[in-house]
């Protein structure tokens, strides 16, 4: 029986972009006041996954529940009002490149409260200290290292206080001591804004100390699901290559190819 | 490709319905349209009157030449301004909108597009076509007749430059038969709507080029080029169009 605490419900969802599908018969649940992760290679759809719990993208078959509305249900309006409860962190943060960080984390409270500006300007401070970018408020993005901006993005995405926040691939491509702030600020905000997390990652090192449950994806499917500590255990071969990052096991070092000798034209091979 | 350029123009057919219906935001929050005036209109200035004042000197130039054989040098004001205002500006003025701002527009958006901007604008619930497109559609309308009309008058002035004050025709008869033979309604009118349609079909290609572009580098520049070769060509048969229906010589 679907855990009616759980912030998002996926049942036996199916996606597909063109004919081949994406993602096969999905069951997951998100629990709310959670940091989870859905973890696997490049290319296994999480996050496809994650656009789908966003509804930015709708099944092609099945159901996502996201804060209690069937997304395929909805039209325009719901599907806008759905997303004001939720915020996303870009890989790259998608900061908007002709706005200062003050106007870019600013942005969602002038486009949908009616706050005068002394407020929001408070407010856009509250959350870039939370940060710890307050002094960068002036800054353009281009002048913001890669670290920089995602934390920007992030106080960003928590403008409105959401009740969800996605992340996508957040830890990728930062230097050891940004990827320690970021870790640290996700667990924070998550437990200062009681909120819900859903992480999209494949950074087993730091993601598997900071999550409350994981779930492992692999060709569209959910191979393992547990706590961190149930998951190092599982004995799934996929999750063992994955955690310890084996070059060969369940999936092959080689591309599929033709025999090796034959290719190399030796002689005596067929 | 034939099928995928039908399924392309009933896609930016129906990106322009919707774009209609949801330009609200741009005019309720004018600040944003004028802002896309300022980088459309105001920074194509430069070359809008620089083209403006050499296309004029040389329609000065080679009208003389062409007048004089027949006596009627006087008559260079008319042609000037006639050629002017009826054909080059609204059509050069578009031509060089089109490849300087159009472009410009097509790749910002394509740009956006690529960086997830338009993305991440979805999905903090604001539309990306109200809040980024319209405006930017909005000021490129705008801007296009106020380019062409000055345009038209560098021309005139450039025209007058080369005609009176070089090569000395007479600066009464410039002026005065000018005034006679160009009717605001027949003339002007026509040239203003002229300027108006391509400013629509410009900055629309431009726009839908860029929100259509393929998110990655190849992508956009595919993107910009095609703004720049539809517009022109759309440009040059709206005007034979537009003049067929206008002009029609007397009959």
């Amino acid at each position: 029986m679907a855990d009616p605490a759980a912030i998002a419900q996926i049942e036996d969802l199916t996606f597909a972009y063109g004919r081949a599908p994406v993602l096969h018969g999905i069951d997951l649940e998100i629990p709310r006041g959670k940091v989870v992760a859905i973890m696997g290679q490049s290319g296994c759809g999480k996050t496809t996954l994650l656009r789908i719990i966003a509804a930015a993208l709708l099944p092609t078959r099945g159901r996502a529940r996201v804060l209690g509305q069937v997304t395929g249900e909805l039209d325009r309006d719901g599907l806008y009002a759905l997303r004001r409860r939720m915020g996303m962190l870009y890989q790259f943060g998608a900061l908007f490149t002709d706005m200062t960080v003050f106007d870019n984390v600013a942005f969602q409270m002038r486009e949908h409260t009616d706050l005068p500006e002394d407020a929001i300007r408070d407010l856009v401070l509250l959350k870039l200290e939370a940060v710890g970018l307050r002094g960068a408020a002036p800054l353009m993005p281009a002048e913001l290292s890669g670290g920089m901006a995602r934390r920007v993005a992030l106080a960003r995405a928590i403008a409105l206080d959401p009740e969800l926040i996605l992340y996508d691939e957040p830890f990728t491509g930062l230097d050891p001591i940004a990827l320690g702030v970021i870790a640290r600020l996700v667990r924070q905000l998550n437990d200062a804004l009681g909120a819900t997390a859903v992480i999209v990652t494949h950074d087993v090192a730091e993601t598997l100390p900071l999550v409350d449950y994981v779930y492992f994806m692999a060709d569209g499917r959910v191979v393992a699901q547990g706590t961190p500590a149930e998951v190092r255990r599982s004995g799934v071969p996929f999750v063992e290559q994955f955690v310890s990052g084996a070059t060969d096991g369940p999936v092959p070092f080689h591309y599929p190819a033709a025999g090796y000798p034959a290719d190399l034209g030796l002689a005596g091979s067929a | 490709m034939v099928t995928t350029g039908v399924w392309r123009l009933g896609y930016a057919s129906r990106f322009f319905l919707y774009l209609l219906a949801h330009s609200g935001t741009a005019f309720r929050r004018f600040r944003l349209t004028v802002r896309e005036v300022y980088f459309a209109g105001v920074l194509s200035l430069i070359i809008i009157l620089v083209s403006g004042l050499f296309v004029g000197m040389v329609l000065g130039l080679q009208g003389y030449d062409t007048l004089q054989r027949y006596g009627s040098s006087e008559a260079l004001g008319v042609l000037v301004a006639l050629s002017l205002v009826r054909e080059l500006g609204p059509v050069v003025a578009g031509l060089l909108f089109a490849s300087r701002a159009g472009s410009a527009i097509t790749a910002e958006i394509g740009l956006m597009k690529a960086t997830e901007q338009l993305s991440a604008m979805e999905m903090m619930a604001v539309d990306p076509i109200a809040r980024v497109v319209a405006p930017r559609f909005w000021g490129g309308v705008l801007s296009m007749p106020l380019l062409a009309a000055l345009f038209s008058a560098m021309g005139i002035f450039g025209g007058y430059l080369v005609g009176v004050v070089l090569i000395g025709v007479d600066e009464g008869a410039f002026w005065s038969q000018m005034q006679a033979a160009v009717d605001v309604r027949n003339d002007i009118l026509n040239g203003v709507i002229k300027s108006v349609v391509f400013g629509v079909a410009v900055t629309l290609i431009a726009v839908f080029e860029g929100y259509d572009a393929v998110p990655t580098a190849e992508g956009v520049s595919g993107a910009t080029t095609r703004t720049v070769v539809t517009s022109s060509l759309a440009i040059l048969a709206l005007d034979f169009v537009l003049t067929a229906l206008m002009f029609t010589g007397g009959a």
